[in-house]
């Protein structure tokens, strides 16, 4: 009794074994399941969803405008201080005085990505962007200017 | 041209004719040291790139495909970052025995290489005892990885160390009782009359079960003595950071990397003497025409064949299994393998002397 | 010769042995400092803080609707149920009610993040007792869950998608059938990891009566999740105290009686299989409206306090706000399920080998931020 048992498990042991033998010799003759994918190789094929969240970037128009109204939203739903939002007056035609955006800071160091910047802005000025390689040799570079030189509101944007 | 029977021949009876014996048998030294260093490095270099692809496609990846071809020169690029790194020597440590222990595991699978028949009449040394040989010195590479334990002064690595000893001391019992059921069955212990008795079928189907029985009890015995996984006690990266040679660094650490491979290697070559005829050609009885035909292979393709075969199933081993605990792996030694091989060195016996095998 | 002093042994001649902060099976910054005799464990004591961060300070200082992000920093590999007990936390303070489509977007997310954490704790546990194969298996159905995840959510570990109200943003029409090929590719790949760990010889002698933990002792520790499971404790929070739709779905709550590595290996591995049908459920029936519920742009908490506890890949994690009436809540406690898991560790590690350690943790699911936060 005591030698079938011994047996039985001997067998059940290298038949376990075999078993997994078994799986991991498929793999290595199935090269059609590798998952490997090149990164810096397949950048062409790389297709990032578009709700990808990769930096924080200011939309601008072909005529360089933007949708910006310099309300602070965003600045104020940051939880980490990462945008930093510089206001100036604007003269409007009628010579009235009127709040606009002069520099949107982006610390791109401090983001951690968490889209309620987005969420927060009521004219959809700022977006996502799908760019993930953000690797730079100065820190200072990491701090981005989001408004492009002489880009102005866009016109009928409260 | 790959048959390598007669090279050897041919350059001894060259120098021994331009040269006086001394000098003769000096230069041949020289020769056969310079033969099997470059025979180290060409394993290390084979063997570690072959690990790395082996496991690369049983985990579904590619594994190194960047430096050369296909990565094949990955090793040679990690191979010189080793040899350029510092080879740091903890303050605490015993600083002779530690850079001592490379070297004696190092030259203890040096000079286990000296009987490994490497085709037809290319052998270092066919002493006549050939196996038993063998059996010693693979105790011996135990010595070195006890000496690396101690004197890196690091518990780690004394752990590794003590397991290893434990570990190497049990499992030399079956491999060495696995090894006489051949010797049994051939009634030489010399490598080369071994093979010579497989010129009419390989062991492994003229001794049928006892011969099968040996064969899976020697495998996992030397899976074991190697210090391989699943019974990479020694090392058990999870459980021991890298066993006994955590403190190592530079080319002592590749050093052992190095002699762990070798020893793969030289297990699996006399494995593949033992059970699969060496450089002996797959041969069938009396089938004359059919044995001729399987000469036209040269023997030296026949060994690295076998030898690679079975080193691929020790790396399958590897990457399918988790690893034993040390408790188990005993118990499995003196359990299970001890016991069975016992039992079939006595089957073997009764078989030997009946006469039941081809 | 070395003193005894210089050694680090015990006076009773044990040694002393630091695993950690870095060392290959703490999974992270983990100090144990185990005292050994031979290769028997006679004492682990976990030393924390190496990845103190600091959390409920931090959102001490931030509104409502910041903290929640930050929660996905403390259990990254189930963020999704941290930042769902957050938002359930300030949704029961505010009374709002969640729409039926958010609700049912909610627990799908969940049960997606739980079963990448159970695949990624699959893999490690048999990194652990020394497979290596199975990681990159792991990894490959984890990366699937991963990229559905980046298409709905937009990230990958830290979604921050469960917002006050519902969640961020509506799923991604690619989500319904991703999900579907998931499931379907899932249903043969968990097939796989049974034939090429859990029927293993040496894996089963690894885990089966090892780091026995009894019913009793589970309790006393405050353990959750499948470590109590594993021990035969009822704990299930899905269960016990149904949240979202999980009332009315169908599912089992897996209890094992082992105690022992096993058994809470074998709970993970059929929540796996119970969160695929609660997803296959679901799947087919979302319901059509509102992802978010209309609330205020400034949130203020009533002064109170407030607790809601969720079942996460690893137990039950409690969120508890006291609120002063502010826009920033006054004090939150989290009560993370891994820090009372760790505490039994040395309950169950004591008298095993090292190799047992290991192998102990692994069975454990620990992460080490989760505990440290």
């Amino acid at each position: 009794m005591f030698l079938k048992k011994y047996i039985s498990d001997i067998f059940n042991a290298v038949g376990s074994l075999l078993k997994g033998m078994r799986l991991t010799g498929f793999y290595f003759t199935h090269h059609k399941e590798i998952i490997t994918q090149q990164y810096p190789d397949n950048r062409e094929q790389l297709n990032l969803p578009e709700r990808f969240r990769g930096e924080v970037v200011m939309l601008h128009d072909e005529n360089n405008e933007h949708a910006c109204t310099g309300c602070t939203a965003c600045e104020l739903a940051c939880p980490n201080a990462t945008i930093k939002i510089i206001t100036k007056f604007d003269v409007t035609p009628e010579g009235k005085k009127k709040k606009a955006l002069d520099t949107f800071v982006y610390h791109l160091e401090l983001c951690t990505m968490c889209n309620l910047c987005v969420e927060a802005c009521p004219t959809d000025a700022i977006k996502m962007a799908q760019t993930f390689e953000h690797s730079v040799y100065d820190r200072s570079q990491l701090t981005k200017k989001l408004n492009r030189p002489g880009s102005k509101i866009r016109e009928g944007v409260e | 041209m790959l048959s390598l029977e007669g090279i050897t021949d041919s350059i001894h009876n060259w120098l021994n004719h331009a040269l006086n014996p001394t000098l003769a048998m000096l230069s041949e030294f020289v020769m056969v040291g310079l033969c099997v260093i470059t025979l180290f490095a060409m394993l290390g270099l084979v063997l570690i790139m072959m690990e790395r692809k082996v496991s690369a496609y049983m985990q579904v990846r590619i594994g190194p495909n960047r430096v050369g071809p296909g990565g094949m020169f990955q090793t040679l690029a990690d191979t010189l970052k080793l040899v350029v790194k510092e080879g740091l020597t903890p303050d605490g440590a015993d600083h002779f025995l530690f850079n001592l222990a490379p070297f004696v595991v190092l030259s203890a699978s040096m000079l286990a290489l000296a009987p490994v028949a490497f085709a037809k009449g290319f052998q270092v040394w066919d002493l006549p005892i050939g196996i038993l040989y063998v059996s010693a010195i693979s105790s011996v590479s135990v010595i070195g990885i006890l000496m690396a334990g101690w004197a890196s002064n690091n518990k780690y690595s004394l752990l590794g160390a003590m397991r290893s000893g434990a570990q190497i001391v049990s499992y030399e019992l079956s491999a060495g009782l696995s090894v006489l059921t051949i010797v049994i069955l051939t009634g030489s212990l010399r490598i080369s009359d071994i093979i010579q008795a497989q010129q009419d079928g390989w062991w492994i189907f003229k001794g049928h079960i006892p011969a099968i029985i040996a064969f899976v009890i020697f495998l996992i015995a030397v899976t074991a003595e190697t210090n391989r996984a699943p019974f990479d006690m020694a090392e058990a990266e999870s459980e021991l950071t890298a066993g006994f040679h955590t403190e190592y660094s530079g080319m002592k650490f590749a050093l052992f990397f190095l002699a762990e491979y070798v020893n793969i290697f030289i297990v699996c070559a006399i494995g593949a003497a033992l059970f699969f005829g060496g450089w002996m050609p797959f041969h069938i009885g009396h089938w004359e025409s059919f044995n001729h035909i399987m000469d036209f292979i040269p023997s030296s393709i026949w060994f690295t064949g076998k030898t690679f075969a079975l080193i691929f199933v020790i790396m399958w081993f590897r990457w399918t299994f988790p690893r034993l605990r040390i408790d188990q792996l005993l118990n499995l030694e003196w359990k299970y393998l001890l016991p069975i091989s016992m039992a079939n060195l006595l089957l073997t016996t009764f078989v030997a002397i009946k006469g039941w095998y081809f | 010769m070395k003193n005894v002093e210089e050694i680090g042994t015990t006076e009773q001649g044990e040694l002393i042995i630091n695993v950690g902060p870095q060392h290959p099976s703490t999974h992270g910054v983990l100090h144990l400092v185990i005292t050994l005799d031979g290769e028997t464990i006679r004492n682990v004591e976990p030393h924390l803080g190496y990845i103190h961060r600091s959390i409920e300070k931090m959102c001490e200082s931030l509104s409502y609707r910041q903290f929640i992000y930050v929660t996905s920093r403390m259990d990254y590999l189930s963020s999704h149920i941290n930042n769902h007990g957050c938002a359930m936390c300030v949704e029961k303070g505010l009374q709002i009610e969640v729409p039926p489509r958010a609700k049912v977007i909610r627990v799908l997310m969940d049960e997606l993040t739980r079963l990448a954490s159970h695949q990624l704790w699959w893999g490690a546990l048999a990194m652990d007792v020394g497979a290596l194969t199975p990681f990159f298996h792991a990894f490959r159905e984890r990366e699937m869950i991963n990229s559905i995840m980046e298409e709905t959510c937009g990230a990958r570990l830290t979604m921050n998608y469960m917002v006050p109200g519902g969640v961020m943003i509506d799923l991604h029409p690619n989500f319904q059938p991703g999900v579907k090929e998931f499931i379907t590719h899932f249903k043969s790949k968990i097939d796989e990891y049974d034939e090429l760990v859990t029927d293993n010889v040496i894996f089963q002698n690894r885990m089966k009566g090892v780091g026995t933990l009894s019913k009793e002792d589970a309790i006393s520790y405050g353990c959750t999740g499948p470590t109590a499971r594993g021990s035969g404790v009822r704990c299930d929070v899905r269960k016990l105290f149904p949240y979202e739709v999980y009332a009315g779905l169908r599912f089992d709550e897996i209890i094992e009686t082992g105690g022992d590595c096993f058994a809470r290996y074998m709970v993970r591995m059929k929540e796996m299989r119970q969160s695929l049908s609660i997803i296959e459920q679901l799947i087919d029936n979302i319901p059509e409206g509102d992802f978010q519920a209309k609330t205020k742009a400034v949130l203020k908490l009533p002064k109170g306090e407030f607790y809601t506890k969720i079942e996460t890949a690893r137990g039950e994690f409690g969120v508890y706000i006291i609120s002063e009436g502010g826009m920033t809540p006054y004090r939150i406690k989290f009560r993370s399920p891994g820090f009372s898991n760790l505490s039994a560790l040395n309950h169950m590690a004591r008298g095993y080998k090292i190799g047992d350690l290991v192998a102990i943790m692994g069975s454990l699911d620990l992460v080490i931020p989760d505990i440290d936060r």
